[in-house]
């Protein structure tokens, strides 16, 4: 992280503002070459904005944007070494599939063999060779985003920036695109810088991922990092579904299913154990989630796949007293959250 | 479960489900008026208006022969001045239509892309607002400014230089600023409907701001700016009432005005009206041959 110079995209002190509501709150991030990199938040938590000040979309009202050790905050688009993937793909509707991908070819002049030999192998890259003529209005949603990958992967650029590409499209499709990313990423060794909402997808598919809020960058690391120490709240239930329990002035955070509910042969060895009463159970299939009333107060959820209960024994549930369990080690204190307790009392 | 008791139904409902049941007899009813009154009142007279020009006129009694022939059309490719003033016509709509597009384009794109959604609320009123004042009033002010002791003169004259005075120059100018709003209207929806991420990735991919401009906003405005021309050139085509200010030369209205309110000879001048007709079916398949209808 500090090798300086070294880094493929580095945004210091960066701020942006659209009258009075400040998108980005001057947020410091640096992403390494050949990274796959998510930025991670809620809508509104400025990681669009944050990707079209690197893009050169937008000028920040503060701060720097440099890529691989150059400052390019006063250049245009048109003359940074980044291509964008965009969330509505913002195809060119009246040019044809191969005239959409050859265009960053041809506005730079590389003319004749080249452009066709590249816009062939981009197409290829994405499975859409014989594709050429097509109009984008006659792809899917799943072809169209392809052709969006093609189109900017084709000029080889040192760093890509995708903008919730997958967003449009549907679960299995957009399971199955992760996949072909990760995979096209390691393939191509270009530095993804990845917006998302979708904390699955981020931890799936990133080498490390940062996690906004408000404006501000959060948390930065690496998915299991982030997932295990969020290092506060907002991060905790953002990244996952997070239970918060108070103990003793402090508050810890414990992963759903991390907790197992105790029968009364279980061992409870090297377990911190607590009393409840079960208060809502919903069936999801593969597994059951159980909400528990904390007899030290406060709730917990308890996910618990569904070996050999049946939905109907699940259901049935509701309303028992229990014991739940987890180690020690799994509930992680949140550093936030120390302090404030503190200045309370 | 037993069934509740029928509600006491107005009539009106009765009827409302009838017509739900059978959409065609529906959409009929609503559109028996609209389409009926465009047929007759508008292709209607525009067929009628093709029918009278292939008619003649009787030179010694002054009767409309209704004997269909080309004879009309002979005479205006036979007559010089026709020819003249049909060319005239043509040129200086061209004209007006393509000044009107060079002005409008930016202001469409500021209003479109640029602006504030306050500021262009206001700059659509102040495109909207000099189609609300009289054309009479307008025409003749430009006429009083244009003329030898009017403010163009006098603005001009400190700099050495004068005003174009009356003629083909000042009609240009005040058709052009005659019909300016109705080209800016049509481009700005020409250019509201390109989503913003086509401009964003044409920069992105490479392209400089002109190139952007060539390549992805021109192509994808081009039917709204060919609708904006076909108001521009037709309403130049049509018109006699500005020549007649701010000109001696004549214009096509002008002929047709004259066969018509002095030499009564409807038939020329049915003739005639079908001109600026057939310039704008020849403009129109030029354009679709250029590609301007395949984005619609």
């Amino acid at each position: 992280m500090t090798r300086n110079g070294d880094s493929a995209v580095r945004l210091v002190g960066a701020r942006k503002a659209y009258g009075d509501v400040v998108a980005v709150d001057g947020v410091d991030l640096e992403i390494e070459a050949d990274e796959f990199f998510t930025m991670l938040g809620p809508s509104g938590s400025g990681k669009t904005t944050c990707l079209r000040l690197i893009a050169g979309f937008e000028r920040p009202d503060g701060g720097r944007v440099e890529l691989a050790g150059r400052d390019v905050t006063g250049l245009p688009p048109h003359e940074r070494d980044v291509n964008t993937v965009f969330q509505d793909y913002a195809l060119f509707p009246h040019m044809s599939v191969g005239e959409n991908v050859a265009y960053g070819l041809k506005v730079k002049r590389i003319g004749g063999d080249e452009r066709r030999r590249r816009v062939a192998e981009a197409l290829a890259m994405v499975r859409l060779t014989g594709y050429e003529d097509r109009r984008p209005a006659q792809l899917s949603g799943g072809q169209r985003q392809r052709v969006a990958l093609a189109r900017a992967l084709v000029n080889r650029p040192r760093v890509l920036l995708l903008d919730e590409p997958l967003g449009a499209l549907d679960l299995k499709l957009r399971q199955q695109m992760q996949q072909e990313l990760r995979t096209l990423q390691q393939e191509v060794r270009i530095t993804f810088v990845y917006v998302t909402h979708d904390q699955e997808e981020a931890l799936t598919m990133s080498d490390r991922l940062a996690v906004f809020n408000d404006g501000r960058i959060e948390q930065v690391g690496e998915p299991a990092e982030v997932y295990e120490h969020p290092v506060n709240e907002f991060v905790a239930g953002f990244v996952g579904v997070s239970n918060i329990v108070e103990r003793e002035g402090r508050r810890f955070t414990i992963r759903p299913e991390k907790v197992r509910i105790l029968d009364d042969v279980d061992a409870s060895d090297g377990l911190r154990v607590e009393g409840g009463q079960i208060r809502d159970v919903a069936y999801i299939g593969a597994v059951t989630r159980y909400i528990v009333d904390l007899d030290g107060g406060g709730e917990i959820q308890v996910v618990r796949q569904n070996l050999e209960m049946s939905s109907q024994e699940a259901l049935e549930q509701r309303g028992r007293r229990v014991r739940v369990g987890w180690r020690g080690e799994h509930a992680y204190a949140i550093p936030g959250s120390q302090q404030q307790p503190e200045e309370e009392l | 479960m037993a069934s509740p008791a029928p509600r006491a139904e107005p009539a009106a409902s009765g009827l409302a489900r009838f017509l739900w049941r059978r959409p065609r007899l529906q959409l009929s009813l609503l559109l028996a008026g609209p389409v009926g009154w465009l047929v007759v009142a508008y292709l209607g007279s525009l067929a009628v208006l093709f029918v009278a020009s292939l008619w003649q006129l009787d030179d010694f009694s002054g009767e409309i022969v209704q004997n269909p022939g080309l004879q009309n059309f002979q005479e205006l490719i036979d007559t010089p001045v026709y020819r003249s003033i049909v060319l005239r016509t043509a040129l200086i709509a061209a004209l007006v239509t393509i000044t009107d597009a060079v002005l409008a384009f930016p202001i469409a794109f500021y209003m479109a892309k640029v602006a504030s959604p306050r500021v262009r609320a206001l700059l659509v009123v102040a495109v909207l607002m000099p189609l609300w004042s009289s054309y009479l009033v307008k025409v003749y002010t430009w006429r009083i400014m244009l003329s030898n002791e009017g403010m163009v003169n006098w603005v001009l004259d400190p700099v050495g230089l004068n005003g174009p005075g009356f003629g083909n120059v000042a009609t240009w100018l005040v058709f052009s600023y005659l019909w300016l709003p109705f080209m800016i209207l049509p481009i700005y929806a020409g250019l509201e409907r390109i989503p913003n991420s086509l401009i964003d990735a044409s920069g992105d991919l490479g392209a400089p701001t002109w190139t952007t401009f060539r390549r992805v906003i021109l192509p994808l405005a081009l039917p709204a700016l060919v609708a904006g021309s076909i108001f521009t050139f037709s309403l130049t085509l049509g018109d006699y009432i500005t020549p007649t200010l701010v000109s001696s030369t004549q214009f096509i209205g002008n002929v047709v005005y004259a066969n018509v309110g002095i030499a009564n000879n409807l038939p020329l001048a049915a003739a005639f009206a079908t001109v600026p007709v057939a310039i704008m079916v020849v403009y129109l398949l030029i354009a679709r041959r250029l590609g301007a209808f395949e984005s619609l």
